[in-house]
C-alpha cells in the first residue's frame, strides 16, 4: 500500500488527539502540559509540512518554520514561569493555582 | 517504493507510541526522553516528506534546546511526581472517549481532504530536482517575502528570552555585587589621598 497525503495527516491527527488526551488526564502535572502542547504543535508542523509537500507550496515549511519558533519562546517563558511558581508555592500542582483570582 | 512504506510505518509507530508514552510514563524524566524519541521520528517523517531542512531545524530546535531545558526543570525541581499523578484514572475514560471521538472525526476529515479536496489532484510530493534544493526554495521564499514576518520571528525569541530571564532573576541579599555607576563615578580625588609620612613613625591606617 503506496503512502499517501492522507497517512500522514492521520499520523498528525492521531498525535493532536494525544496530546489533547496528555492535557486531560495529566491536570496537575504542569511539565506533562507544557510537553503535551509541544506535541499538539507538532502534529500541526506535520499537517503543515505534508500538505506543503504534496500540494508543492514551500509556504507551509515556512509557516511550520514560524509555528516552530513560537513552540521555542512558548517552552521558554512556561518553564520560567513554572520555575518562580515552584520558588513561591514550593509546588507546581496548578489545579489549585487560584493566586491571581479577585 | 516498498521500502519507503516500511519506513513510513516505522517512523510513524515510533512518533505515535513516543508520543502516548510521554502522557503515561511516571517518571518525567522517561517522559523528556519519550519527547526526545518522538521528535527524532517526526524529524524522519520530514526527511521522508523531502523537507530535509525542517527536520534539521527540528532536531536542533527541539531536541537540542527545548528539550533540554524540560529536561533541566525536571530534575531541578525537587517535586513529588507521584502525587501529582492523582486523577490520572479519574480523568482516563473520559478523556479517552473525547480523544477517540476527535480522532475518528479528524481522520475523516483527513481523508475527505486527501481524496476530494484541495489536494485529491496532486501528483504526489513534491521531489527536489537536483539544481533546486529544499533549503534553497525555503531561503528564496523566506527572505523575500517573507522578510518582514522572519524578522517578527527573531523579535518573538528575543522577547522570550528576556521574559525567561526577567521571571527567573532573583536579586540575593547579602552577596556582594559590581556597582558599575559607582565605579564610573570614581575620581582621582575621591580614589586616592595623600600621606606625608614622618620617618620612623609608619603610618597609623
Amino acid at each position: 500500500m503506496t503512502v499517501g497525503l492522507f497517512h500522514y495527516l492521520a499520523v498528525a491527527a492521531i498525535l493532536f488527539t494525544i496530546g489533547v488526551l496528555g492535557i486531560f488526564v495529566n491536570r496537575k502535572n504542569v511539565i506533562v502540559i507544557l510537553m503535551s502542547v509541544e506535541l499538539i504543535l507538532l502534529a500541526v508542523n506535520i499537517n503543515l509540512v505534508s500538505f506543503s509537500v504534496y500540494l508543492h507550496d514551500v509556504i507551509g515549511q515556512i509557516f511550520a518554520m514560524f509555528v516552530l519558533t513560537v513552540a521555542a519562546a512558548e517552552a521558554a517563558v512556561g518553564l520560567a514561569i513554572l520555575v518562580t511558581f515552584f520558588r513561591n508555592r514550593g509546588d507546581i500542582a496548578v489545579d489549585d493555582a487560584s493566586m491571581m483570582r479577585g | 517504493m516498498i521500502l519507503q512504506s516500511i519506513t513510513f510505518y516505522i517512523l510513524a509507530a515510533v512518533t505515535l507510541g513516543g508520543g502516548l508514552a510521554v502522557i503515561s510514563s511516571r517518571n518525567p524524566v522517561h517522559s523528556v526522553l519519550f519527547l526526545i524519541t518522538t521528535f527524532f521520528s517526526a524529524a524522519g517523517l520530514f526527511v521522508l516528506l523531502g523537507a530535509e531542512f525542517l527536520a534539521m531545524i527540528l532536531v536542533v530546535v527541539y531536541v537540542g534546546a527545548v528539550a533540554v531545558l524540560f529536561l533541566f526543570v525536571v530534575m531541578m525541581l525537587d517535586v513529588d511526581f507521584a502525587a501529582l499523578r492523582q486523577g490520572f484514572a479519574r480523568y482516563l475514560p473520559i478523556g479517552g472517549m473525547i480523544a477517540g471521538l476527535l480522532t475518528a472525526e479528524m481522520v475523516f476529515v483527513a481523508w475527505s481532504v486527501a481524496s476530494h479536496g484541495a489536494a485529491a489532484g496532486s501528483t504526489g510530493p513534491r521531489r527536489s530536482t537536483g539544481d533546486v534544493t529544499n533549503i534553497e526554495t525555503i531561503g528564496r521564499a523566506l527572505y523575500t517575502d517573507y522578510v518582514y514576518v522572519f524578522q517578527a520571528a527573531g523579535l518573538v525569541l528575543l522577547v522570550a528570552m528576556i521574559g525567561a530571564i526577567v521571571l527567573t532573576l532573583k536579586h540575593r541579599v547579602g552577596v556582594k555585587r559590581q556597582n558599575v555607576a559607582a565605579q564610573v563615578a570614581r575620581t582621582p580625588a575621591s580614589g586616592m589621598r595623600i600621606v606625608s609620612i614622618v620617618p620612623g613613625e609608619g603610618i597609623d591606617a
